[in-house]
Order: C-alpha cells, then sequence, then structure tokens
C-alpha cells in the first residue's frame, strides 16, 4: 500500500479552501440575484410555449430546465 | 495510521470548508437587542425597547415578491391590533435605500418601518428566509416563528397574534 504524498493532500486542502468560495448566500443578500436579468432564460414565457410545442410535435417533453438566479424568497 | 490520519485531517477540512454557521433563533428564546434605525434616519433605537407589547417583528426587502404580497396584512394587523397592544417592526433587508422607499411609495405601510442595511440585526435572528416573522409576547420571549408569506395562512397567522395579545403581561 503506498502512502499518500503530502503533495496530494496539500492539493486536496487546497482545493476545499477554495471551494469554500461556493459559501451559501444569506437569504437577505439575494437583491441583486432576484433583479430580471439574473436570470438564465431572459422570456421564460417563450420558452415555455416552445417547450411546449416541442413536446407535443415530439411527444416527449421535460429535461429542459435548470435553476438560475432569482430571490428564492420562501 | 499515518494514511488514517491525514485522511480525517482532509475530511475535517472539507467539513469546515462548507460549514455554514447560521442558525436561526428558535421559539421559546429570547429576542435579540439588536440595533435599528428607521428607515431614513439616523439615529439607531433598540429593540428591547419595545418590551412590554406583543412585537411582530418582519424582515422585508423591496425585491421580494410575498413580502409585497404581506404589506396588506400586516396594515390591517396593524390597524385592528396595534390599540391592544401590538407594535408591528417591519425590517427592511434592502442594500439601496432607494430600493424600500420606491417599494413604499407604492404600498403605503401604517406600521414602522426600520432599516438594517448592514443585515446585522437579520444576522443576530438568524433569518432563514424572505419573509421571515418572529412573534415575540409581552415579556420578549419569541413564541412563533413564521417563514414566507401565503395569503392562506394569513388567518391563521392572526389568530396566533390575537392569542399573544389575549395573554396578560407578568407583574413588572
Amino acid at each position: 500500500m503506498n502512502r499518500i504524498k503530502p503533495r496530494w493532500v496539500a492539493l486536496l486542502l487546497g482545493a476545499g479552501f477554495f471551494l469554500s468560495a461556493c459559501a451559501p448566500i444569506a437569504p437577505w443578500e439575494r437583491g441583486n440575484l432576484a433583479k430580471p436579468h439574473m436570470a438564465l432564460d431572459p422570456y421564460p414565457l417563450q420558452s415555455a410555449m416552445r417547450a411546449h410545442n416541442y413536446g407535443a410535435r415530439e411527444a416527449a417533453s421535460g429535461g429542459t430546465g435548470s435553476s438560475g438566479g432569482g430571490c428564492g424568497c420562501y | 495510521m499515518t494514511m488514517r490520519k491525514t485522511a480525517t485531517a482532509v475530511c475535517a477540512a472539507l467539513a469546515l470548508a462548507f460549514h455554514s454557521s447560521v442558525q436561526g433563533i428558535e421559539t421559546g428564546r429570547s429576542v435579540p437587542n439588536c440595533r435599528l434605525a428607521p428607515l431614513g434616519a439616523e439615529q439607531e433605537q433598540e429593540l428591547h425597547q419595545y418590551l412590554g407589547k406583543v412585537l411582530y417583528v418582519d424582515f422585508w426587502a423591496s425585491w421580494c415578491g410575498p413580502c409585497a404580497q404581506s404589506f396588506p396584512f400586516m396594515n390591517d394587523l396593524a390597524g385592528d391590533l396595534q390599540s391592544g397592544g401590538l407594535q408591528i417592526l417591519a425590517v427592511n433587508l434592502d442594500e439601496n435605500r432607494e430600493d424600500a422607499q420606491a417599494f413604499l411609495a407604492q404600498r403605503p405601510a401604517n406600521f414602522t418601518i426600520l432599516a438594517d442595511a448592514g443585515g446585522k440585526c437579520a444576522q443576530d435572528f438568524g433569518v432563514q428566509a424572505m419573509p421571515s416573522s418572529y412573534l415575540v409576547d409581552r415579556q420578549g420571549v419569541v413564541r412563533h416563528v413564521h417563514m414566507g408569506f401565503r395569503s392562506g395562512e394569513a388567518q391563521e397567522f392572526r389568530a396566533l397574534v390575537e392569542e399573544l395579545l389575549a395573554t396578560p403581561s407578568a407583574s413588572p
């Protein structure tokens, strides 16, 4: 069994340190995320219509969504 | 042995990296005495100066849809129950004061609006959601924490407020 090299340990610890940059935003700090231009989909109504048409023609739907910005209000 | 130690260290470091220390206050705890200024004013006041009344502390922001929905409810509550000893404190958490003022110009409020631009008070309360409402009894104990606002729950929440108002204060 090989010993784990200190170099790798340092790399992992470093990665952990930088991953913490993905810190959660407090609920009251979402003012900018709530702006309409922060949404991933600029035209949600149009996209929904297109997805609907597409689903009707392909006889399959779903799998197109993703979550974006928003105020994350409860 | 060394390997196990390193693995533990790595796990601990990762756990620390993802650890979030925000913890909301729960029912039964006393209300934090945070300092807040009226919106647009400088002089701060302490939350504990309102003790003796039933407090309804609501955290809101102009960008929050459910907060806008809750304003008519709070206006009704203030109109009907303020004389009975209810004090509504709506704490604004907007980063720009102008946003809050524009919001209030559209939705006039007949209750006390305070500002917490730095989010210090929200941190003390450990606000978990927007909007968050805390119902505090006359002794300063948090009796109910309510997250979000749905119009269906308004009646239920109002009953809780009335129940607290009916409870006499302990002899001072």
